[in-house]
Formats: structure tokens, sequence, C-alpha cells
């Protein structure tokens, strides 16, 4: 069973997603689940600084060994900042996917795509595995 | 559903993630994959390879029979020593790459890829009808395991009394692992020093585990095929699906060395390998590393000046050159300013000499 952490929200593409709450800026990274189902992360190449998403974009790439998958923004609005240090050491997405691993940022505009909670994340991982 | 090895139980309890291939349930890795790469590289690694196919060719012209049946000149092959060698349609396609041992006079047992082991059984039956030798696939009867890496043989000598250390490249000996009989070979699939041991479907679990505990000191982990594909890719090696298809000749994946033509006899393939074998290859199977991070992957294309020249056959990151590398087949003129279409980015690779890695003997 994939650590879940209760105070996230979560993606059915496998992103956890903090700060929607406080409707500001939001946090991205992908969860447990999704890097043990990667294997090894090889490479992240993550959206530009300043740049403008809407909420599904694909916005950048994860590869392992085996696969590369893309990276999606559930939420709209400006990319403020990206995690340069995954982005020089791609493992600390298997290492700490939900610390050190997280992507990048964005300054929330409009409403979110829908978010699931832990429970229900929990139990849609359960379903895949 | 997959077929389960009989070390399933095995895999789960070390925490494996499982996955089909070829019909099989096996280990993808245990761990991590890029860790798993290293110690076969650096220590050793044990690996599962049970769904191999292990065909028996046996009788008074079992020699005669695999002749006709393969590319290569089996009745050459002095019993105890192995060989490379391929089985082609009459078109010269290849049906599977295969490992045959010649383990007596009137004894053979061909090693198959597990996705075509059931066709090439079958056409090994249906080849060998008119002659005195019979062709049973014992592939359900046998497991495989395989210990790969610099500290392979100082493991295995510490369970058997089998002479290690005359036993050559490319040659299996009847042996006792851990007190059960097993066929020990120096074949292997990584680019290393290694061996694989054949043995009873019902020894595999206990094998694996006097292993495990013989190897610990010694830095073997258990490694799962993503591993086992990234070390074969360093070395060069082919992959049947990837480099190697019906729709290509041995000539055409640079492989024309294992065709015997001066071998007594006609033999499956021979006229449409003799029309083609002096032709120029349009296109030859090269190496490319990547300038870049990103992975060119199996099926990219590769292009010169915008135009296509060739197509990506397998690709991963490389532990060992630290940079993303593939196998492809290129344009035979096509050898500088090349670059991999990676999801519709140029990236640019250079050409290399095969292999990508080479142990230090």
């Amino acid at each position: 069973m994939s650590n879940i952490p209760d105070d996230l929200s979560y993606t059915k593409e496998h992103e956890w997603v903090s700060g929607v709450e406080d409707g500001l800026t939001v946090t991205v990274g992908i969860t447990a689940y999704a890097a043990d189902a990667l294997g090894d992360v090889v490479f992240v190449q993550l959206p530009e600084v300043g740049s403008i998403a809407e909420p599904g974009d694909s916005v950048g790439e994860v590869e392992s060994t085996k696969s590369v998958s893309e990276i999606y923004t559930p939420v709209g609005g400006e990319i403020v900042e990206v995690n340069q240090a995954i982005v020089d050491d791609p493992s600390l997405a298997n290492s700490d996917p939900y610390g050190e691993g997280w992507m990048f940022r964005v300054r929330m505009e409009g409403d979110p795509e829908d978010l699931l909670s832990a429970e229900e994340y929990a139990a849609l991982t359960s379903g895949e595995s | 559903m997959s077929r389960p090895t009989p070390l399933r139980d095995v895999h789960e309890s070390l925490g494996a993630t499982l996955t089909d291939f070829a019909g099989w349930l096996m280990p993808l890795r245990y761990g991590s994959e890029s860790a798993e790469h290293r110690a076969v590289r650096e220590a050793a690694g044990l690996f599962d390879l049970s769904h191999m196919g292990e065909i028996f060719v046996t009788g008074p012209q079992a020699a005669q029979a695999l002749d006709y049946a393969l590319v290569g000149h089996l009745s050459a092959v002095t019993p105890g020593r192995a060989r490379y060698t391929m089985i082609v349609n009459e078109q010269g396609g290849v049906l599977d790459d295969l490992i045959v041992y010649r383990l007596a006079d009137e004894e053979f047992m061909v090693v198959a890829n597990a996705s075509n082991a059931e066709k090439v059984a079958g056409e090994l039956e249906s080849r060998c009808k008119a002659f005195d030798a019979v062709v049973d696939d014992r592939s359900p009867q046998y497991a495989l395991i395989a210990v790969q890496g610099p500290r392979a043989q100082e493991i295995l000598a510490t369970l058997t009394d089998a002479d290690l250390a005359g036993l050559k490249y490319y040659a299996g000996l009847p042996g006792q692992v851990d007190g059960r009989q097993a066929l020990i070979a120096r074949t292997g699939y990584t680019g290393e020093d290694g061996f694989e041991l054949f043995v009873a479907d019902q020894d595999a679990a206990p094998l694996w585990h006097a292993l495990m505990a013989a190897g610990e000191p010694y830095g073997l982990r258990p490694a799962g095929l993503s591993s086992r594909d990234t070390l074969r890719l360093e070395a060069g090696m082919p992959l049947y699906g990837n480099e190697l298809s019906a729709e290509l000749t041995p000539f055409d994946a640079g492989l024309g060395r294992v065709v015997k033509f001066d071998k007594p006899g006609d033999f499956v393939g021979r006229s449409a390998l003799e029309a083609v074998k002096d032709d120029p290859p349009r296109r030859r199977l090269v190496g490319l590393v990547a300038r870049g991070r990103r992975v060119p992957r199996h099926g990219y294309p590769v292009t010169k000046d915008g135009a296509v020249v060739g197509e990506v056959t397998s690709g991963a990151p490389s532990q060992t050159l630290g940079k993303p590398i593939a196998l492809a087949y290129v344009d035979t003129g096509a050898v500088s300013g090349l670059a991999v279409d990676i999801r519709g980015s140029h990236e640019p690779m250079d050409l290399v000499e095969l292999p990508f890695y080479r142990r230090n003997k």
C-alpha cells in the first residue's frame, strides 16, 4: 500500500496538490504510487516559470528506465516556481515524492479540475494494483 | 492469465513488482532497477529466467536434424559446448535467436525466447520429422536461474564442486549445486561473466535461497527484467521483437556470421539467405548515444536534416554511460548529424560502435 498523506488532494493522473484550499499558490508533484509504478525516475522536464497553463494542460514529463509520462497541471494559472533540485536529481521523485520531490507551483486562477481526497485516491489506486 | 514461474512466491515475498511478459508473470524489479543494474556490473545479480523455453532434440540423427532446422552448424559442436544460433523461415526471416547446448553426442538442448518457445518447438517438431530424432519441449519441467556479474564464479563456487574455473564461455556441464542436479552453463545476457543454472522446477526455490545466502557477502542482489533489458542493451545484444523479427534476415541484423553455408546438406532458409548474403544492406544496426537527457524509445524515428533515416529498436537511460542510449536501424550512409524524434523534438545523437559497454577481462 502506497503512502497517501491525508492533508493533500489528488488527481486521477496520480499527482498530488497542496494549498488548493487557500486558493492562492498550489504545489504539484507525483504520488508515491506513480513513482513506484514508473520505477527509477531518470529525467524530469518542468514548465517554464512565467508560463500560463489551463487546468489539465500537459506541462512537462517524467521519464523512468522503462517509460515516459506527461505531467499535467490540475489547476490553471501562472507557473511561479519549479523545483530545480528534482531536475538535477530526478531520483527525488522516488525517494521523497511528497517533499523534496515536488515539481512546480502555480498561482491559481479559476477553479481546479475535480480533485480527489486521500481516501478517494486510496480507493482509486487499490483498484488498479 | 499469466503463468507463474516456480519462484513466484519468492518474488512476492521480496516485494517484487510483477509484470506480464510473454504470457508469464515475471519480476520486473525488486526495488530500484538502477541499483540492480549496478549490482550486476559491480558484484552480481540473481535472475529468474524460468520463462525461457528448453526444447530437447535427441536421437542418432539429432545433430543432422538441427543442421537442417537451424542456420548454424550444430553437428560441429563438441559435447559440453554451446552455440548462439537462429531459426529462420523459408524466406530467411528470423523466427528466433537461440542458444543450443550439445549435452551429449545425441542430445541437444535448444533454449528459445519465452515469446517464441511454442513456435520454435512446433517448427523443430516438423523440421526434424525426416530424421531419426525426437523433439521434446521440456519447458514446463525446467526452471532457469542466472547468476551474473564479476563475483558470480566466487558465489557459485561456494555451492558446487564442479570445475567452474575450467568451464569456458558458451560451455555447459552437468553438476550438483547445493546438492541439486543442474546443468551449469557459462552463458548470459548482461555483458558480464556469469552462469545459467537449468534445474528441475521443484528445485528452483531452494536453490534461489541457497544462492541468495551464499551471495549476500559478495553483494548479490535479486535482479528483474527491467535491469536485464538495460544490461543487455549496454552490451549491444539483440532482443527478439526489437532488433530481430521475421521481417529481417540475420544479415539485416548484422549477424550474418551465424549462418553457416559451408555445413553439409540443405537447411531451411538456405536458398533465400544465399540470394541476399552479398547484398549491400540498406540499413544497419548501430548504437546511438544521446547528447541530452531525454530517452529515445522503441519505434521513435531517427532523423538527419529533418528527414527520417532510421528507427530506434531499443532505448534506455544507461547507468554505465550516464546518458540515454539506443539501438537503431539507420541508413548506411547516415553517420553524422543524427537525431531522434522524441515526441516532436529532434534530439541530437552520436553514432557509436557497438557494444556500448565491454567488461574488463
